[in-house]
């Protein structure tokens, strides 16, 4: 006879079948069988969070930096319900996650028990799937589906509910059912003709962008080399979203910047003025599009993307192309290398013009801002942070708000998975443990989280997390005593009504750091930015670097609300052309 | 147009939305009809009528149908997202107009009244296959099936006969012909 596993043995067993080394989580009672079996798997490291939404953020920072699946554990009730920001952040940016969680013994199912809430119901909207697994011969093989779902097409947090009775319940294990090598086939449902049209248009266009975003860091590194190759064979420019940042170089020539709502004067125009637009793995947010109707209006646009109902959702194209970024991409640069005539070639004079005009807008030099020597403007300290961490293979995280888009607008990725940041939910309060998470996943690189002092209050207790397991992450605060985003659309919508957004009573942080154990730094003087920044880096162990910037400093340049990109607010250098041309003013 | 003080855009000109029958094959699990309407509410479309059962018992599928508005461009979307669920196996839309497809809703009608009244419900009835189900001296319960606007018709035209009560089905629907949905 076969030998019978407890519920909990089973969940270690899939676990370790699926060659998963870490899992972030938080104990209770509905979950303390899986508990009681965590001694017997050496090889499974568990890190005790403070908060479930720090297990689920710090998961999502391990897989985001490792490109593997980040697993969470939490009990019932309020477990549950602590990680689902976290499950929502991981949905909307596409975050392979498995969260498992207690719950009530079956039979006190619907009795409101103690802890007892409905898991599967609350997570419904916010997973891709989620099981309650009710009969033990369930588990295994829910189990291993759960992690081929979160991590196959575009991936996505999925959540297995275990009722406490089930976790005690015996039966056989079954190993995961060896899938055929399908080479992410099943996902590719594009043919050679719509790749012969898409080079078609490569060869015919005069003014096209490439745009790319999370989906060519979801794809792999392969995906990122294979984008390289691309935008080296066309001469085409490119710029990137917030989520696809370090998937080409930020430092190459033909490299735009960001685009979108902050993005740059360069990228933005280039999008409006296009008459070729290649969405590589993006999905026309609406910080990216700004207003739908006049978005890149003269342009014949290409979508790429593995989900197709991410296709024709927000704008209408030309051409689709359903397939994973890295099969998709690597087909292009074939048949383009193939085809006899060299077309590449040639069209690289077909674009010399264009080339040329996007100069002409890159010289206003959007991102440019009047620094100051008696107070640090947050750009500057991005900037210094960047310059002294550049050539270290430094991994940044951020929370959500000004800080997050200084950071995205100043600090230049090179590779994939080096940026792991809050894009479409904006959860404040992401970064610190998100930053755990990176760390867990690579223990002898540099890890920094770009925070806010708002954004990073929210999770602050996981401070305690990173000194537990001497995990040596930089908390890097541009401390402005606002939340500052919030300030910002105050000041230019809301007539400098500043409702409740200046933080009356922070904490001193350099006591904070001291409470928690780690290191504080505090830095107020730009003449002591440097040098602080790099004691900071020097440090080996976790630092809380307080460093306080002009408060009143806002986000340029800016599309603002309901405007096309060709009509974007630009920095304090530039406003005085803009009040000749009179545009500045009527949009502000 | 006042100024936007929001950090979205306004909405643009909309469309006019136009009726759609989705039919979905799920597998019949706990919790399954919740994702597949869940779907709806959450990314706001419209739901006008829902029919749902089991449909074959040894594969354990079910089948939804689910009559819905929405402009072209929504609908496309409302397909792509229903395939995306894991327990959907396949997906079938048409519009209402479609003459290759059939649909029907059925409703039960109880008469209360004398004799007289009840054929006159009956009378009017009459192009939609009326069935009674029961009967006494002073009532009756009729079924008929037929279209969504036909039974909204009878359910006014039957008040002042007698008409005290309704209960109606959702559509379903089926391909003319030998060939089927897929």
């Amino acid at each position: 006879m076969p030998k019978l596993f407890t519920g909990a043995e089973i969940v270690f067993k899939c676990l370790e079948d699926q060659k998963v080394e870490h899992i972030f989580g938080y104990p209770g009672g509905a979950v303390l069988p899986i508990y009681d079996e965590l001694k017997n798997h050496p090889s499974i490291k568990h890190i005790l969070v403070r908060h479930e939404q720090g297990a689920g953020h710090a998961a999502e920072g391990y897989a985001r930096s490792s490109g593997k699946p980040g697993v969470v554990l939490v009990t019932s009730g309020p477990g549950a319900t602590n990680v689902v920001t976290a499950l929502t952040d991981a949905y909307m940016d596409s975050v392979p996650l498995v969260c498992i969680s207690g719950q009530v013994p079956t039979h006190l199912i619907g009795t409101d028990a103690f802890q007892e809430c409905d898991t599967t119901g609350i997570t419904r909207p916010c997973t891709k799937h989620n099981w309650l697994v009710k009969d033990i011969n369930d588990l295994s093989k829910v189990m291993h589906e759960a992690f081929r779902v979160a991590t196959t097409g575009r991936p996505g947090p999925v959540l297995i509910d275990i009722p406490k009775d089930v976790q005690f319940a015996k039966t056989k294990y079954k190993k995961p059912i060896k899938e055929k090598k399908l080479n992410g086939t099943s996902h590719n449902k594009f043919s050679q003709a719509q790749i012969d049209e898409l080079v078609k248009l490569l060869s015919k266009a005069k003014k096209p962008v490439i745009y790319s975003g999370g989906g060519v860091i979801n794809s792999g590194p392969k995906a990122s080399q294979a984008l390289r190759e691309f935008v080296d064979l066309t001469g085409f420019p490119i710029t990137s979203t917030l989520q696809g940042l370090g998937a080409y170089p930020g430092d190459d020539g033909q490299f735009l910047g960001m685009l979108g709502m902050h993005g740059t004067y360069e990228a933005n125009n280039a999008m409006h003025d296009c008459d070729l637009l290649i969405n590589i793995g993006a999905r026309f947010d609406d910080r990216i599009t700004g207003k739908i109707d006049e978005f890149s209006p003269n342009s014949k646009k290409v979508h790429i993307d593995i989900d197709p109902s991410s296709i024709n959702k927000i704008i209408k194209v030309d051409l689709a192309i359903v397939g994973d970024v890295t099969s998709v991409i690597s087909k292009i640069n074939k048949t383009i290398t193939k085809s006899k005539n060299g077309h590449s070639k040639s069209n690289k004079s077909n674009i010399a013009k264009w080339w040329e005009q996007i100069e002409k807008w890159r010289e206003k030099n959007s991102l440019d801002f009047v620094n100051s020597d008696e107070s640090i403007k947050p750009q500057h300290a991005v900037q210094r942070l960047y310059e002294l961490t550049k050539n270290k293979d430094t991994y940044v995280t951020t929370e959500v708000g000004q800080h997050q888009m200084w950071a995205a607008q100043h600090y230049k990725f090179n590779k994939p998975n080096r940026w792991m940041t809050s894009g479409g939910l904006g959860t404040m309060g992401y970064g610190l443990p998100a930053a755990v998470g990176v760390q867990i996943a690579h223990p002898e690189k540099l890890v920094i989280d770009i925070a806010g002092e708002a954004s990073v209050l929210m999770t602050m207790q996981e401070m305690s997390t990173a000194v537990q397991y001497n995990l040596p992450i930089k908390i890097f605060i541009l401390n402005n005593q606002y939340m500052g985003m919030v300030r910002q659309w105050q000041e230019l919508l809301h007539e400098k009504n500043y409702s409740e957004s200046y933080s009356e009573a922070l904490p001193d942080f350099m006591k904070m750091a001291e409470a928690y154990g780690c290191k504080g730094i505090k830095a107020d003087n730009p003449s002591e930015l440097d040098y602080k920044i790099q004691e900071m880096i020097d440090y080996n162990g976790p630092v809380i670097f307080d460093c306080h910037v002009d408060p009143n400093e806002n986000c340029f340049p800016m599309i603002p609300s309901g405007k096309p990109h060709n009509q974007m607010i630009l920095g304090p250098n530039d406003q005085e052309d803009n009040k000749i041309k009179g545009k500045g003013k009527a949009l502000v | 147009m006042p100024k936007s003080k929001s950090a979205y855009s306004v909405p643009t000109k909309k469309e006019k939305p136009e009726t759609y029958i989705f039919v979905v094959w799920v597998d019949n699990e706990a919790g399954v009809l919740a994702r597949v309407v869940g779907l709806f509410s959450g990314r706001g479309y419209n739901i006008e009528s829902l029919a749902v059962a089991e449909v074959d018992a040894i594969k354990n599928i079910s089948r939804i149908t689910i009559v819905t508005t929405g402009t072209p461009q929504v609908i496309d979307q409302i397909k792509l997202q229903l395939t995306k669920l894991v327990p959907v196996h396949k997906v079938a839309e048409f519009q209402r107009e479609d003459k290759n497809v059939i649909f029907k809703e059925m409703a039960l009608f109880k008469v209360v009244g004398k004799r007289n009244k009840i054929e006159k419900c009956l009378n009017a009835c009459k192009r939609f296959n009326p069935i009674i189900l029961d009967k006494t001296k002073t009532s009756a319960v009729i079924q008929i099936t037929a279209l969504r606007r036909e039974i909204d018709k009878m359910n006014k035209k039957l008040k002042p006969f007698g008409l005290i009560s309704t209960s109606r089905t959702g559509a379903v629907a089926m391909t003319r012909g030998a060939k089927i949905f897929n």
